[in-house]
């Protein structure tokens, strides 16, 4: 539970000396309460209290980053069960299993397959995230050599896989300054690979038997002084692992049940053997609760509608997605072909963008930036209205790409056609349909 | 600190509705827990998947969709036996496409009487969907009603704007109604309070929250989705405990995404991307709540049947 602004008073010097750049305690305890000061902006607090307060405001779902730099993943940190209560903050990586029992060319297959499967949607780069390194061969020095060559050939952040600490230490020895996820600690091999957690200060993963082992084996980790867990319940039925995230999910965040307040890892790939099945298991994931989940290979067909899904469920309810402003052009217009414009909302974008397209009328697409609201919307709000459309087709470009001087509006949006007319001299405002999906019989029409 | 499993607590249950007559009738809702919450509460009826028949040719349908129907396409009649008997269709939905005043605008009587052949050719439940064009839909939905008196069908969309006079037919013929409405926890309330002054009993409605797929604002259904349950499970809203219909076929495969040819833009086959896009938007909507679901392709059918069996075995 956070503590309120007064149960954070309580712990303050209260002398009001200001330093903290507000007048009083009182006013710093309720900033705090807030999220809108830093405890460290304090020069006076007693170490007693920092560390009551840091414990009270620890997140209940400790977030973990693997990997370094740009490609760095963070995951974790979430605070809610349904995405409508706030928001899920931190979505969770595809890790593309290679094993050191794989030959050289099925290696080097998946790395390129790394380096090539991403897609752009609405201005974002959609791509997986992490390579998990299985050693299978029981070899050390092969794992090493594998790591060695992941390292070189991938930016992405990386998995050691394997029971043997000694292995993981000689995976540990090509990657560490990579920041690693060490899989796994179970309850064989606690101590040695909580060794090599603290050493390298890498995040490390702990494989159980069930949530309850699991618990027992984190609290021995954060005894040991680890702080960066993943959790893998070790169940491998769809049932039991998703029931297993739910769980976890809950203890963690309404019972504030520290052993569990860590994200989790799943393995569609050990769930089954076709690969249409393990993409319906890894979608089931992403959307209940998956911190990282392990795929046997990357293809493009179930990659693709994984990472929007994520993308879907991990979008911030409060804010919509939106579209890049600019001029879109569809079926390769030319200076004759219709221009329309709509909002910058992705979801109108989507819908107004696929309507042109099925019309199989080339056409110029403009899109207005109106802070992600839709058409209806953003003209009740004043944003989509004549002074601010008529500026934006002056300035867009559009008007050295058409010989005509046409545009359509949305059919919502036609109070506004006599407005645009007045701020675009010589131009003829032609009012489209209301609804997405009687734009393909209204192009039909369309002459220049 | 031993572990103690966490439970939510729940107070509501989610209504049961009988689709169909007869002996293939299927009973959905029914719900005590969120959905696959097992360890919560129960599931005493799965959710189940309707396959889609259009009342006429399909135009403009990815190749994908079009090959497993191959030949069927302009007969409603085989198109559905099809479903039935070579695909193990539980229910149909036959969507009166046809009669889109935007597109072939068919009339009230030619549409009533396909479904009457279709209706009369099957013994599974038959969902009878129209275009959401208010005017048109109550001409043609309160044909059908009459047409099929006493079959229980499933009558959808029943929109704010036409529950009145559709819901009178459907209360009058005695069917089912899909009270539809646009991505909306309070309207789809409102809705379900409306139907109930009018007369449609409780056990005749089931509720369309207005579905759409993967990539195309799928989030916004899901969160709905979830909030419903959460109203009538936990917070006893009794005019939210109803089971949940989505008609997501349609919104996956009319996508850009579905209509690339194989790797094109580099996204691999496009007919196990056709099938994974619908079933991974049908299994999301499953794991938000929806009871019945609107598919297409039998092999995404096929996927979200195993994993529903997985779910619950």
């Amino acid at each position: 539970m956070p503590l309120t602004g007064i149960e954070i008073f309580k712990l303050l010097p209260k002398t009001n000396c200001g330093e903290c750049g507000v007048p009083t305690c009182l006013a710093f305890a309720m900033s705090l309460a807030g999220g809108k000061a830093e405890l460290s902006a304090c020069p006076y607090i007693s170490e007693e209290a920092k560390t009551k307060l840091a414990e009270a405001s620890a997140p209940p779902i400790r977030p973990v980053t693997i990997g370094v730099g740009d490609r760095a993943l963070k995951i974790g940190g979430e605070t809610v069960s349904f995405r409508h209560e706030k928001r899920f903050e931190n979505p969770p990586g595809f890790a593309l299993l290679i094993s050191d029992a794989m030959d050289d060319s099925e290696v080097n297959a998946r790395l390129k397959k790394l380096k090539e499967l991403q897609f752009e949607r609405i201005g974002l780069t959609l791509r997986p995230d992490l390579v998990a390194i299985k050693d299978d061969s029981g070899d050390a020095s092969k794992f090493e050599a594998l790591v060695n060559k992941v390292k070189q050939n991938s930016d992405y952040g990386i998995i050691l896989m394997s029971n043997n600490p000694e292995i993981l230490a000689a995976g540990l020895k090509a990657c560490a300054e990579r920041k690693p996820l060490i899989y796994a600690a179970t309850k064989d091999n606690l101590e040695p690979v909580a060794d090599l957690a603290k050493q390298s200060s890498c995040p490390v993963a702990v494989k159980a038997s069930g949530v309850e082992q699991l618990a027992q084996l984190t609290t021995k980790l954060t005894e040991a002084g680890i702080k960066d867990i993943v959790l893998d319940s070790g169940s491998r039925t769809i049932r039991q692992a998703f029931e297993d995230q739910i769980f976890i999910r809950t203890a963690a965040l309404v019972k504030k049940f520290r052993p569990l307040g860590f994200p989790t890892i799943v393995f569609p790939s050990e769930m089954t053997d076709d690969a249409m099945k393990e993409a319906m298991i890894a979608s089931i994931f992403v959307a209940k609760y998956g911190g990282i989940i392990v795929l046997s290979d990357f293809h493009a067909e179930s990659l693709f509608p994984l990472l929007v899904e994520r993308l879907n469920i991990y979008t911030d309810p409060q804010r919509p997605l939106m579209t890049t402003e600019g001029i879109y052009e569809i079926g390769g217009p030319d200076e004759n072909s219709p221009v329309l414009i709509t909002t910058n909302f992705s979801l109108t974008y989507f819908i107004v963008s696929g309507e042109i397209e099925t019309s199989r009328v080339p056409a110029y697409l403009l899109v207005m930036n109106t802070d992600g609201l839709s058409v209806m919307t953003s003209w009740a709000a004043g944003t989509f209205v004549s002074d601010n459309i008529a500026a934006f087709v002056k300035k867009c470009g559009i008007m050295d790409k058409v010989k005509h001087h046409k545009l359509i509006i949305p059919g919502y949006a036609a109070a506004e056609s006599g407005g645009i007319e007045d701020e675009l001299k010589d131009w003829e405002v032609l009012v489209g349909p209301r609804e997405g999906a009687h734009i393909p019989a209204y192009l039909k029409t369309w002459k220049p | 600190m031993a572990f103690e499993i966490p439970k939510t607590k729940y107070t509501g249950k989610i209504r049961e509705v009988t689709l169909g007559k007869g002996d293939k009738a299927i009973t959905v809702g029914g719900e005590t827990s969120y959905p696959f919450y097992l360890f919560e509460g129960e599931m005493p009826h799965l959710p189940h998947i309707a396959m889609e028949v259009w009342d006429c040719p399909p135009g403009e349908w990815p190749e994908a969709a079009l090959e497993p129907f191959a030949g069927v396409t302009d007969d409603p009649v085989a198109w559905a036996k099809k479903c039935i008997n070579d695909y193990g269709a539980e229910m149909i939905a036959l969507q009166l496409i046809s009669t889109d005043p935007n597109g072939l605008d068919r009339g009230a009587d030619e549409a009533t009487e396909v479904v009457k052949k279709v209706a009369d050719a099957i013994d599974v439940p038959l969902i009878v969907w129209g275009t959401a064009n208010q005017e048109k839909d109550i001409e043609v939905l309160r044909k059908v009603a009459e047409a099929c008196q006493g079959k229980n069908l499933i009558i959808g969309p029943v929109e704010e704007g036409d529950y009145k006079k559709i819901g009178a037919s459907a209360i009058g013929y005695q069917h089912t109604v899909a009270a539809s409405t646009p991505i909306d926890i309070n309207l789809a309330k409102q809705l379900n309070i409306l139907l109930g002054n009018l007369g449609v009993t409780d056990e005749l409605i089931i509720m369309d929250p207005t579905v759409s797929g993967i990539g195309y604002g799928i989030e916004y259904a899901y969160s709905v989705m979830e909030r419903m349950r959460m109203a009538g499970l936990t917070q006893e809203d009794e005019k939210l405990q109803f089971p949940i219909i989505c008609n997501i076929a349609k919104e996956v495969w009319k996508t850009k995404e579905l209509h690339l040819a194989d790797d094109e833009l580099n996204m691999g086959n496009a007919k196990k991307r056709g099938i994974l896009m619908e079933a991974m938007s049908a299994m999301a909507l499953l794991l938000a709540g929806g009871d019945v679901v609107i598919m297409r392709h039998p092999e995404a059918i096929k996927l979200v049947r195993e994993m529903i069996a997985e779910l619950t075995a």
